[in-house]
């Protein structure tokens, strides 16, 4: 490890340095809310079809239930994911992967780095794949999966995909145990930056929310996504990018709606359920854009 | 003779699924070589992170040539049949030979190179792989549990021409993934390759790899006067997930001590993959743990000893969170919620199983000796500790939770050890409930399971069980046999259910040593008290083992055949024996009747020593009987006689089993 270890930033920015050599665009995040980087359509969307895709970017991910107003050191309802994607996936994907390890100064000869089977799944949009979760001496700091499916779709040519908690990496290496006590760069702590923004938005998501107003702005979203599907662009081409907007808008209101507890255990999965329909829609009118059959 | 080696080098293979594949490797090579003809004096295979290999010694070079003899049509059969067989076997007429009236082709295929056939069987092997979950990557459609990245394949010191979806087989492998010198390197043969993983710091054999994490843990405590606590699945996943296993010693915080040691140890053992550490005095853990590494780290460990404790300070602090809230909240408070936790779509909520649980528990008290409301108490609190936090996030807890968190309330020391202990016995080395309110309990969630089960038509099929309800039965079983316990099934199970233990019961004598036959026997009698059967079975086992036992079963036998013979001729006579042409059927005739007495009193103190005692005297006279006394007698009424004797000596000896049903 360099004798001064990277801030928040600078880890973000070594990270894009890299990617960026490896000839992935370098997004940036998207600007509907989403729970996790999978979810951004430079993902889920692009995972699709057979045209080759090579991208990274920092997602912001919002998990309302997780929200801990600020008190918990490393439990956060926003935290960044750094999210690598590659179509398809090289057969030299694991070194590359560990090539970024090397650029952001985790040392494999000193650090005990371990692929530990791990198969990823997002019910909601429908996703899976196999892979592992990669330790770097004991801790977990990537998510690698190989994507098997896509809004219930088989995926082929298959994207390999690379999540990494930012927040955490971070933690570990500047080896400090609260995540508000992060150097974001030389003249900001990450608490500086984003503890108002847990405090405000915990009490939001957990107290203050508006259970019947999410309600039905999530129905509202639900009726938006056929409508829009069926409407046609100036190519007669279906809406499917706007579209799946408004799939991630129902999914982050339903997030919302659970983390208020106004989610009754039974009515889960059919939420869950009706989300997963709506981007099943999404992905197979994108899949028919891109001129393949999944 | 020449040797095979093969390697398929891939990404990391879950450590889960290692041992089983390297079975299928060597059943499914063993199977396709026997089925070429070629039969290696030896193979072995050996599975680890990122690699399956195999071993093959003494094949020959080539198969040798094979000659077979194919039956033709009858001699003057009709053209067509004939031109049909010389098509199907490439020969001409005059090459065919006449034998019994028959047209018989001897054929002869010369033998193919071995490597031909070696080449065909691993990509038979590779795409048809018995993989539990299989993947596919980048362009490739080749199915693997992960990427398959290079394949060696040597035969007789040569690589073996061929390739599968682009992966050209070689004989090139690597190292370990970080230390060594990373590059690949060149093998010609078995030797060359495990001596060239050694020196790239890879341990091929999976046992090896056991052994070396063992004995380096254990010399890690040793060195500080610790001992390591030992865990056999924990250490076959760590052998899979090094290759080069190095274990390291690091320090937990000692201020997580005051958690309870089960929640250290699964913190310990799920989470980070470490094995706890304990001092040999008291048996107390000690504040600290070894993790195994995968590398031997250039300073020394030390890195990756702090990064782990890290790690392990952070799960732990989680741990004590969840003890913190859930001790906040009595279990008697936490039932509510289980209205809303279902259980199985066709058996409601995890509430309507407590209210079951309780209603067994009740019942069963009567039975177990314990007062009906401690009983429903115990089945009332005995699921609170699912919804808690620590159970929600180690679900493996269940039970010793709620066992803790009782205590903490102050209840009562046999309800805490009742809640604590019902899920046991989980499995053969398990320790089985005793105390009568644990013992109770424990019966009353297994009873429950088994009869909800059965009633929603949920039975195991072969090797689906998804509900255990094999490990419930047994368990069942286990507690009756140690409690002593009395319980007439059938006032719990149905004949279905009744049927399952039966054959549980059978299954665990058997594993035992003993005969299942005799279970047979005795289950034919109707009874369904488990400690009953099972001390008649062990009695029986005693005598049928003796020589008058032996003795006696043939003489039943015999009688029972004759019987059955006589049987179809008419209805057998009815009433006492009562005439004795014969002084030996006088002197069985008295026995009978004596020996009546003394098995209705054995088997009214349910004494079957004495049981098995009593029939024993019946030995000697029966033998004596056949020996002497013809039953088919001219004389009609002698006849009569005899057949009401022998019905006698059947009647009475199956009041104690069904001796048809024993073999022998």
């Amino acid at each position: 490890m360099p004798e001064k270890p990277l801030s928040f930033q600078d880890l973000i920015l070594k990270l894009h340095d890299y990617w960026s050599r490896q000839g992935c665009v370098i997004l940036q995040a998207y600007d509907v809310e989403v729970g996790a980087g999978t979810l951004n359509p430079a993902t889920v969307l692009r995972a699709l079809g057979p045209k080759p895709w090579k991208v990274a970017y920092v997602q912001p991910s919002r998990r309302p239930a997780d929200g801990r107003y600020g008190e918990n050191p490393n439990r956060l309802r926003q935290h960044h994911q750094y999210q690598v994607i590659l179509k398809p996936n090289p057969p030299n994907l694991q070194d590359l992967y560990l090539g970024s390890l090397e650029a952001i100064g985790i040392d494999p000869r000193v650090h005990d780095i371990r692929f530990v089977e791990d198969d990823w799944e997002n019910p909601t949009v429908g996703a899976w794949g196999l892979g592992w979760e990669v330790w770097c001496d004991g801790m977990e700091i990537t998510q690698y999966t190989y994507f098997q499916q896509v809004g219930g779709l088989d995926v082929f040519p298959v994207a390999g995909e690379l999540t990494i908690g930012l927040e955490r990496l971070s933690l570990y290496l500047q080896n400090v145990d609260s995540v508000y006590d992060l150097r974001y760069n030389d003249e900001f702590t990450y608490g500086e930056v984003f503890l108002a923004n847990e405090q405000q938005f915990s009490a939001f998501e957990l107290e203050v929310a508006d259970v019947e107003v999410f309600k039905r702005q999530f129905e509202d979203m639900e009726k938006q996504v056929p409508r829009i599907l069926a409407a046609r662009g100036r190519k007669a081409e279906q809406l499917v990018l706007p579209a799946y907007d408004h799939v991630l808008k129902a999914s982050h209101l339903f997030n919302v709606m659970d983390a208020r507890g106004a989610i009754a255990v039974a009515e889960r999965q059919s939420y869950i359920g009706r989300i997963r329909d709506l981007c099943r829609q999404c992905a197979e009118i994108y899949v028919a854009q891109q001129g393949g059959n999944a | 003779m020449p040797q095979l080696l093969l390697e398929l080098f891939s990404e990391e293979i879950p450590a889960r699924m290692q041992a089983q594949a390297a079975r299928d490797l060597e059943r499914l090579a063993r199977e396709k070589l026997a089925g070429e003809g070629l039969s290696p004096e030896a193979l072995r295979t050996f599975a680890g992170p990122r690699r399956l290999t195999l071993v093959a010694e003494g094949l020959a070079a080539a198969q040798a040539e094979r000659h077979e003899e194919r039956k033709g049509p009858r001699i003057g059969s009709p053209d067509q049949a004939i031109e049909g067989f010389l098509r199907s076997t490439g020969l001409r007429r005059d090459q065919l030979v006449e034998r019994d009236g028959l047209y018989f082709a001897h054929l002869h295929k010369p033998g193919r190179p071995t490597s031909e056939i070696i080449a065909e069987m691993v990509e038979a092997i590779v795409r048809n792989f018995p993989w539990p979950k299989s993947m596919v990557s980048g362009v490739s459609k080749l199915r693997w549990v992960r990427p398959l990245q290079r394949i060696l394949c040597v035969f007789d010191g040569e690589i073996v021409p061929f390739q599968i979806d682009g992966h050209l087989a070689g004989d090139l492998t690597t190292g370990h993934r970080f230390m060594g010198t990373g590059q690949a390197f060149q093998v010609r043969n078995f030797d060359d390759y495990a001596d060239g993983l050694a020196r790239n710091f890879v341990v091929l054999d999976p046992e090896e790899r056991k052994e070396r994490i063992l004995d380096a843990a254990r010399t890690l405590c040793f060195a500080r006067n610790f001992e390591l606590v030992e865990d056999e699945g924990l250490l076959d996943e760590i052998a899979g997930l090094t290759e080069w296993p190095t274990p390291v010693m690091g320090d937990m915080d000692p201020a997580f001590l005051d958690l309870p040691p089960e929640v250290i140890r699964t913190s310990m053992r799920v989470h980070q993959r470490f094995f706890a550490v304990r001092d040999p005095q008291t048996g107390f853990l000690v504040p600290h743990f070894i993790a195994v590494a995968n590398i031997e780290a250039s300073d020394g460990g030390g890195l990756i000893a702090s990064g782990n404790a890290r790690v392990l300070s952070a799960r732990l602090s989680d741990a004590r969170f969840f003890w913190n809230e859930d001790r906040k909240v009595r279990l008697d408070d936490r039932l509510e919620k289980l209205k809303g936790v279902t259980f199985h779509a066709k058996l409601g909520t995890m509430y309507a199983r407590v209210e079951r649980i309780v209603a067994m528990a009740g019942e069963l008290a009567a039975f177990t000796g314990v007062a009906p409301q401690d009983a429903e108490r115990a089945g009332r609190l005995c699921k609170a500790d699912l919804g808690t936090g620590m159970v929600g996030e180690f679900p493996e807890l269940q039970g010793i939770m709620g066992g803790y968190y009782a205590q903490n309330e102050g209840l009562d020391g046999a309800l805490v050890e009742a809640i604590r202990s019902h899920y046991r016995p989980q499995g053969p080395q398990d320790e089985t409930p005793v105390a009568p309110l644990a013992a109770t309990l424990a019966l009353a969630d297994k009873l429950d399971t088994l009869t909800s089960f059965f009633r929603i038509g949920e039975k195991p099929t072969g090797s689906r069980d998804p509900f255990a309800l094999r490990r419930s039965a047994l368990g069942v079983i286990r507690i009756l046999l140690a409690t002593q316990v009395r319980l007439p099934l059938k006032s719990f199970a149905s004949p279905e259910l009744i049927g399952f233990f039966a054959d549980r019961l059978k299954v665990l004598l058997r594993e035992q040593g003993q005969r299942h036959d005799l279970v047979d026997a005795v289950f034919a009698l109707g009874d369904d008290d488990i400690v009953r059967i099972v001390s008649k079975v062990n009695a029986l086992e005693g005598f049928l083992g003796a020589e008058d036992g032996k003795n006696l079963l043939a003489g039943y036998k015999r009688a029972v055949n004759i019987l059955k013979a006589e049987e179809k001729k008419g209805a057998l006579p009815s009433g006492e024996p009562n005439v004795s042409a014969q002084a030996e059927e006088g002197a069985l005739t008295n026995a009978v009747g004596h020996m009546e007495v003394e098995l209705g009193r054995a088997l009214a103190k349910e004494d079957y020593q004495a049981a098995m005692r009593a029939l024993a005297a019946l030995r000697e006279p029966v033998d004596a009987f056949f020996d002497k006394v013809l039953v088919n007698s001219d004389v009609p009424a002698e006849r009569e006689n005899r057949l009401r004797l022998l019905v006698k000596v059947r009647d009475a000896m199956e009041r104690v089993a069904d001796f048809s049903q024993v073999s022998g």
